[in-house]
């Protein structure tokens, strides 16, 4: 069932609309009252999250009988963003992944975060599906704030994704929905993949194998499930950066996701038009990449790739 | 005046980007004053401009005081303001949440970094800052409160009001927030007007810069006018919200003195002309902030008002 969950009044003749799709099994069983929530689109150029959305809705409406309790799409947050290629809140240059939890006597911004932090509270679990932003490829992978690691890991872990990524909690953003969310007690996992302004049908694929997985391991799903991958866990494993040392066009020659040993070519920064090599850039450490530079135009300090440690870096 | 570039930055396409900096008087670093960050902040450029334009003028006629630094950096972020972008050309991020820098991170930090390292040592820094909300509002002086800032500097300036604010956690990544742990006494300076510019609004800005020199004995110069500073906390400003979408027509102007119960404006609807809504003060104030575009959504901040 179609639900507007969060509105607010445009300046002519239109309101802003957020939308919950709804879906709640016909199966009986001890997970009636359970509930998984799945969210995307905050940030209005990330579309992976929008096949995931679609082929869940899809699995799930035509196999009913096989749901036990209720499932909530929510393929929207940010649907102006969406409508507009818009990353942020078209008009209020603002990020909306900085407004939560937002307050319900706040600005147009805030109201609406508040009512979406409001309709997912008290699920058991939430899945924000993010992907990356238009200059970065990333495999798929959850990226989880140490403190709440614990709790959140073997959860992680059910959905198929190669990579989960602790990070420390200085680096964690207060202000995101995964945040709010997870201080509040509703568990959520934020998964990272793939590119802005694209669907690599693969990885959503693979995701949604993923939510068939944790639906089933929490009692909610008795069709059939593919066997799951086995991530790696960060952990004590180090990750390293690799920036742009010049300016120019990045033309990487790795694939994403190997192997790679410290030295090994990773791709050049040439000169578009004199052919010269402005940096011949190289791994600085032995481990897999996981995060690749997609955009070709780079600057001085431009992100090409992130390199998960191997286990002789730790 | 030496005119020095500060830190400058390869792009592929376009002329490096230099950030320019002007330098009047020798000796101790005094004062610094950084103007556009962002590639929307004409005004913010323009009363740095004026500011070398009257220090030139100042050096000239021998009225900088020895033994004391001052530089003026009109624009940061040129690149975007150029092709009309308010955030980084590239990849959209803001300068001013890259505080204090990062020479090896991405591109933006490794620009706040090299501005940072050019900025530093100062002992009073003045950023010429912009809001998010689009509005006019009265000229003020803001300090983020981080325990190293006498409030009492703020009154050198000379403006009607001046501000201190708690730092919330995303205010820590500004220059503003990181000068004052670096030691330079730091003040945001908010004038009218962000993508236009205010000539009025631009002279009270210069004049209370120039005046702040004065007062700490940089300058000698003679200047008419200055207020007495009221410092205000930010609790007292009162936001009135609007009820419903549509055009606005306001009925007050930044600056009047309203009572409660006066109309502060009527939200029009757009397509039929009715009026649909009319906002009235709860408090007794000064309007401080006044939303300035015709069109605006529900719930958009229309109004603060300064209670009285
Ligand atoms: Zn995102």
């Amino acid at each position: 069932m179609m639900t507007v969950i969060a509105s607010a009044g445009l300046a002519v003749n239109e309101r802003v609309e957020i939308r919950r799709n709804r879906i709640k099994g016909s199966a009986k069983g001890t997970a009636e009252k359970k509930r998984v929530c799945i969210v995307t689109g905050t940030h209005g150029d990330e579309l992976e999250g929008q096949y995931v959305c679609a082929e869940t809705a899809r699995i799930l409406s035509e196999n009913l009988d096989k749901l036990c309790g209720t499932v909530d799409i929510y393929p929207a947050l940010n649907p102006l963003g969406m409508d507009s290629i818009t990353r942020g809140i078209p008009l209020f240059d603002l990020d909306m992944n900085r407004i939560f939890p937002g307050t319900a006597d706040g600005t147009m911004a805030e109201a609406l975060a508040a009512d979406i932090i409001k309709d997912i509270s008290g699920a058991d679990i939430c899945i924000d599906i993010h992907s990356s932003n238009i200059y970065l490829k990333e495999i798929p992978q959850i990226r989880i704030n140490e403190i709440s690691a614990e709790e959140l890991v073997p959860y992680a872990k059910m959905l198929n994704c190669d990579f989960i990524w602790i990070h420390s909690s200085a680096t964690v953003l207060e202000s995101t929905l995964a945040y709010s969310l997870n201080v509040t007690g509703t568990k959520t996992l934020v998964v990272e993949m793939g590119v802005g302004m694209r669907i690599t049908s693969e990885y959503c694929r693979q995701l949604t194998a993923g939510i068939f997985n944790l639906l089933k391991n929490l009692g909610m799903w008795t069709g059939d499930t593919e066997e799951v991958r086995e991530p790696i866990v960060s952990g004590e494993r180090a990750v390293d950066f690799v920036n742009s040392g010049a300016d120019g066009i990045f033309v990487p020659c790795v694939e994403h996701w190997v192997d790679i040993k410290k030295g090994e070519h990773i791709g050049d920064v040439i000169d578009p038009a004199t052919g010269k090599l402005s940096e011949y850039v190289t791994a600085p450490c032995s481990g897999k990449i996981f995060t690749l530079r997609e955009y070709p135009i780079v600057y001085g300090g431009s992100l090409i790739a992130r390199i998960l440690g191997g286990d002789d870096n730790a | 005046m030496r005119k020095t570039v500060i830190y400058s930055i390869q792009s592929p396409y376009r002329k490096p980007l230099e950030i320019t900096g002007f330098r009047f008087g020798q000796g101790e670093k005094a004062l610094c004053v950084v103007g556009a960050m962002r590639g929307n902040e004409v005004q913010q450029m323009y009363v740095c401009a004026q500011l070398v334009n009257r220090l030139k003028e100042l050096e000239r006629e021998g009225c900088i005081a020895e033994g004391n630094e001052i530089m003026i950096i009109p624009c940061v972020n040129y690149y975007s303001m150029n092709i009309g972008k308010r955030f980084w050309t590239m990849d959209n991020t803001d300068i001013n949440r890259m505080f204090p820098g990062y020479d090896l991170g991405e591109t933006t930090q490794r620009i706040a970094d090299g501005l940072f390292k050019g900025i530093q040592g100062y002992k009073y820094g003045v950023q010429l800052a912009s809001f998010y909300q689009q509005g006019d509002f009265l000229p003020h002086v803001k300090l983020m409160e981080t325990g190293f800032t006498d409030h009492t500097d703020m009154l050198d300036f000379g403006l009607p009001y001046a501000f201190v604010r708690e730092p919330r956690p995303y205010d820590t990544t500004t220059l503003n927030y990181n000068w004052q742990i670096w030691g330079t006494k730091a003040f945001s300076l908010y004038t009218n007007a962000t993508d236009d510019f205010d000539e009025r609004s631009a002279r009270v800005a210069v004049d209370a810069i120039l005046r702040f020199c004065v007062k700490k004995g940089l300058i000698r110069t003679k200047l008419t006018g200055g207020y007495v500073t009221e410092i205000i906390d930010e609790e007292r400003l009162v936001q009135i919200h609007s009820s419903c979408a549509g055009i606005c027509r306001s009925r007050v102007r930044t600056g009047d003195e309203i009572r409660s119960g006066d109309l502060l404006c009527e939200i029009i609807d757009p397509l039929e002309g009715d009026i649909i809504s009319k906002i009235y003060s709860p408090v007794n104030g000064i309007v401080f902030f006044r939303y300035n575009r015709p069109l605006e959504f529900e719930k958009s901040v229309l109004y603060k008002i300064i209670k009285i």
